[in-house]
């Protein structure tokens, strides 16, 4: 009985300790980083820590509403967190972020201003961007008759069994708010509701093979089903794999979107932030990360130079249809339209159609 | 009594059934030699993810705090769950089953519920003791407590003991109840005190009841991911957090490969023991025949 | 003695209250409160809404339950048969393969099991999807595998079947032999000592097996999405829904958590009155 007690009291002590052991321990310089996973050329990391002798904690999560999640529990300390655009306008409203001191940052002077200013962010208070690029459909050349040009394959039932739908609210009723000729932004009940009408219609007849998300790639690369919506940077990975693949914004247009950098309003580093934002925004750090993940750079110095990096590196020419796809020219992202935060009403219908459209 | 083997029926039964569990592992291990970074499109073969792997801090890391946290957390669920079994088997059935329905709880519940939870509470102790350090702090000037404290490898262990102990319960409890339940009261009118009679009636009766438990935690442990987003912090992370993590974009193959070695590390680790446990038999059964 | 030993429990007990009943008080409290604040029974009521879900949680946890009970208990007692050499890999070997992540056994099962997969396209060579065509008149091109019930109960009994073999091994190889003997010497043929010796004496490894697979596969998320086609939701899938889909609403997660427990709660409770009822029934 006394060696139980014992053994529970010994317990116990490890536990606090293990619990009060893991408070700052204030000397060493560290940054908690937020990102996604494959979301960066690891290599940064270390040159990074390198440099400037700050450690890199970095940690990844599988998608915004996650991130959001963990941030309202309450359980994610970081600095750094890199949402989309309608995220970050959530984060805002919901006083979330810190102001960020741009002095700190001069490499945000190479960042284009068709990326400043954006709707999520208007007075360039709180994000550098980080990534952007466009939302589309992808399809498999050898399975469908003619070159997809429109949202209406998504909803048609000539390709039954055939179709990958998104497995995201927003980015499924986004396509049906697009095909009927609707803003993805808005907010008109009716709208959202018709909308919902086009996708539980093609789902009743069949059309959709399976929701996926990640699982894109294996059933494109495999070809397992003739078309699917996803980003472009994920395209051109899936086509490395199956060069039948194609990519196309359609003609009624599409969303675009802008990954960015922010700080969090209770980070306890946010010196050590600024300053890994401040090398995350540089040319090299953008070229570099480019490559890594073929998604395009805001920084307009890092997107000139891609074509001739890609052909230092690799000793061919990049293929410029490409370079297209991955930074979309002005006149694809003319019809594109970044997402905006919804009013709550608004999630929350977008969130009940979701459920009865999985029920 | 000599025990009737299994005909070759039965052993093919068998020999399916582990093809059907071994079967997603074979493939998973020869796409880890994949070429390209597709889980589905072979391109001939390669170690690049092996060398790339060897580079990637992030899950190296990440491997090393799922194999620190749930070899600790399997041994601590091991440990208290043994005894707790034992203590609930010894109570009268009216407070057994309301403990054993609360002890289910963190199985029954959805991980994301459980994690959250955990997570509020972890979050409101942390307030608490914030409160009570900076008071404590400012009444006396010998200690220093720190005041803000936060989540990582402690909470991230204690989430994975409270939802690994239910497992090594469920496990151990029908040992017990098999136990004749004589034996443990005809060894103390022999003199055992308790613990001779925990150490020498009960454990060799239950041990594999222990062993299934301590598999069954290890192996919750190494898989959870959804419990371990929520309790972690940022400065801990486990491997089902870093590959759950790349969903936003894709898994490469580079987890294929670690998978592999683990798997392979495991395997030669279970040969070793096996070929030394067999030899020594062996060798006690010479000796035995040699008397 | 009694007594004594149960204070084992103690230090659990403490455990739990803190780290177990603490939280599921929060969530309780969670799941009667609106958004904003304050007391509501709102959450609950839209509960009637995802009948459907829970009714299709349910039967497929059942099915995949039952299915991991068939295969599983041969398969420990044909286990227990063999060599101990065999044996004392077995458990481990059982395991395993679920050391290897969740997401990449899903991901291979997944190539396994696609139109353009491993299965099918064996099928392809064997000439099984020409026979099936011209027996049936049909004209298939692959037979569907993915993206059926069928599939996720697959997942589940994948998953879920060590947790099943392994409690009904362990209380197997230790049953009392001259229990066997005797039936057997009491003129008992091999049906009715299994039926009414070996079951009865395995009955408390397979409760414990029976809820390791069933309580974990009602709340499970993830397999129905991979290979499920994600076109039918799941309890899991709805409750992570409200806490990581757009509309962020924990309370209506924790609510449909917490009914989800008192049903499982409920058939836990059935289920093991009636099998201490048998046990008891072979003891006297």
């Amino acid at each position: 009985m006394k060696k139980t007690l014992a053994l529970v009291l010994a317990m116990m002590m490890a536990a606090t300790m293990l619990l009060t052991g893991c408070g700052s321990s204030g000397e060493e310089r560290v940054v908690n980083v937020c990102s996604w996973g494959e979301y960066i050329d690891e290599d940064l990391i270390y040159q990074f820590e390198e440099e400037t002798g700050i450690k890199v904690n970095y940690q990844t999560a599988e998608s915004n509403e996650a991130l959001y999640s963990l941030l309202k529990t309450g359980a994610g300390d970081y600095d750094v967190i890199v949402p989309s655009d309608y995220m970050i306008g959530r984060l805002i409203a919901e006083d979330m972020l810190a102001e960020l001191n741009y002095d700190n940052i001069p490499n945000y002077a190479k960042i284009g201003d068709q990326y400043k200013g954006l709707s999520f962010d208007p007075d360039n208070k709180y994000t550098v961007p980080y990534t952007w690029g466009t939302l589309g459909i992808i399809y498999n050349t050898t399975m469908v008759d003619a070159p997809i040009t429109s949202w209406d394959a998504m909803f048609d039932e000539k390709y039954a069994g055939q179709v990958l739908m998104i497995r995201n609210s927003r980015d499924a009723l986004a396509a049906a708010l697009l095909n009927l000729g609707y803003d993805i932004n808005t907010t008109d009940e009716a709208q959202i509701r018709e909308a919902y009408q086009l996708l539980s219609g093609a789902k009743n007849a069949g059309v959709y093979q399976a929701f996926v998300m990640d699982e894109v790639f294996q059933k494109m690369e495999g070809g397992n089903a003739a078309i699917a919506m996803y980003y472009a940077g994920d395209y051109l990975t899936m086509l490395e794999n199956n060069p039948d693949l194609a990519y196309v914004v359609p003609e009624e247009g599409s969303n675009w979107f802008v990954d960015a950098m922010c700080v969090l309003k209770d980070a306890q580093h946010k010196t050590e932030a600024e300053e890994w934002i401040n090398f995350i925004a540089g040319t090299d750090a953008c070229l570099a990360n480019m490559d890594y993940i073929w998604y395009a750079s805001p920084n307009t110095e890092a997107l000139e130079q891609y074509p001739a990096y890609y052909q230092e590196t690799y000793g061919e020419a990049l293929d410029m249809g490409l370079y297209e796809i991955m930074a979309a020219p002005q006149e694809v992202r003319d019809r594109c339209a970044l997402y905006e935060n919804l009013p709550a009403e608004t999630l929350t219908l977008y969130n009940d159609l979701w459920t009865e459209l999985g029920i | 009594m000599k025990k009737k083997n299994n005909s070759l029926l039965n052993r093919l039964f068998m020999a399916l059934v582990f093809v059907f569990l071994y079967a997603p592992i074979v493939l998973l291990i020869v796409f880890s030699f994949n070429a390209g970074n597709s889980n589905t499109v072979w391109k001939g073969f390669s170690l690049d993810w092996y060398a790339k792997l060897l580079h990637n801090r992030l899950i190296m890391q990440s491997v090393y705090t799922t194999l620190l946290v749930s070899l600790l957390a399997t041994v601590i669920a091991t440990v208290a769950g043994t005894f707790a079994a034992i203590g609930f088997y010894a109570m009268r059935r009216k407070l057994r089953d309301p403990l054993m329905t609360i002890n289910n709880i963190p199985m029954m519940n959805a991980d994301i519920v459980t994690g959250v939870s955990l997570c509020l509470f972890f979050v409101a102790f942390f307030g608490l003791w914030g409160d009570f350090a900076s008071w404590f702090n400012g009444m006396q000037h010998l200690v220093r407590l720190p005041t803000r404290l936060t989540m990582g490898f402690g909470t991230l262990l204690i989430a994975h003991i409270c939802f690994n102990i239910p497992y090594v319960i469920l496990s151990v409890g029908p040992k017990l109840r098999q136990m004749d339940k004589n034996l443990v009261d005809a060894a103390m009118d022999l003199g055992c005190t308790w613990m001779q009679a925990f150490r020498k009636v009960i454990l060799p009766e239950i041990k594999p009841g222990i062993v299934s438990g301590a598999l069954t935690a290890f192996t919750m442990s190494i898989d959870d991911f959804v419990i371990s987003y929520f309790t972690a912090g940022s400065s801990a992370s486990t491997l089902a957090m870093t590959i759950y993590g790349m969903t936003k974009k894709r898994v490469t193959p580079e987890i294929n490969a670690i998978s592999t070695l683990l798997f392979v590390t495991v395997l030669v680790l279970l040969a070793i023991v096996n070929i030394r446990e067999a030899r020594q038999e062996r060798r006690r059964s010479a000796e035995l025949h040699r008397v | 003695m009694k007594n004594k030993l149960s204070h084992f429990a103690i230090p659990y007990v403490i455990w739990m209250a803190l780290f177990v009943v603490v939280p599921i008080i929060m969530v309780v409290l969670y799941a009667f409160s609106a958004a904003g604040g304050g007391f509501t029974l709102a959450n609950f009521a839209r509960m009637g809404t995802y009948a459907v879900v829970f009714l299709r949680s349910f039967k497929l946890a059942l099915i995949a339950t039952a299915v991991c009970l068939l295969i599983g208990y041969p398969v420990s007692y044909m286990m227990s048969k063999e060599g101990p050499q065999f044996q004392r890999l077995a458990m481990v070997l059982i395991m395993l393969p679920m050391w290897m992540n969740f997401l990449l056994r899903t991901y291979s099962w997944m190539s396994i099991l696609e139109n353009n997969g491993l299965l099918n396209q064996l099928f392809q060579k064997i000439g099984l999807i020409a026979l099936y065509n011209q027996v049936f008149g049909t004209d298939l091109q692959y037979f569907r595998l993915i993206n059926t019930q069928g599939a996720v109960v697959l997942g589940m009994v994948y998953n879920y079947l060590p947790f099943m073999i392994l409690p009904i091994y362990s209380v197997i190889i230790k049953l009392d032999r001259s229990l066997i003997e005797a039936a057997r010497d009491l003129g008992a043929n091999t049906f009715n000592v299994f039926r009414r010796v070996i079951l009865p004496l395995s009955l408390p490894g397979v409760l414990s097996g029976i809820t390791m697979v069933f309580v974990p596969s009602v709340s499970t998320f993830a397999i129905s999405k991979m290979l499920g086609g994600g076109t039918e939701m799941m309890l899991g899938d709805l409750i992570e829904q409200q806490f990581l889909g757009g509309a962020y609403n924990p309370q209506l997660g924790a609510a449909i958590s917490l009914v989800m427990m008192v049903i499982v709660v409920v058939c836990m409770w059935v289920m093991n009155r009636f099998g201490e009822g048998e046990e008891q029934a072979v003891m006297m």
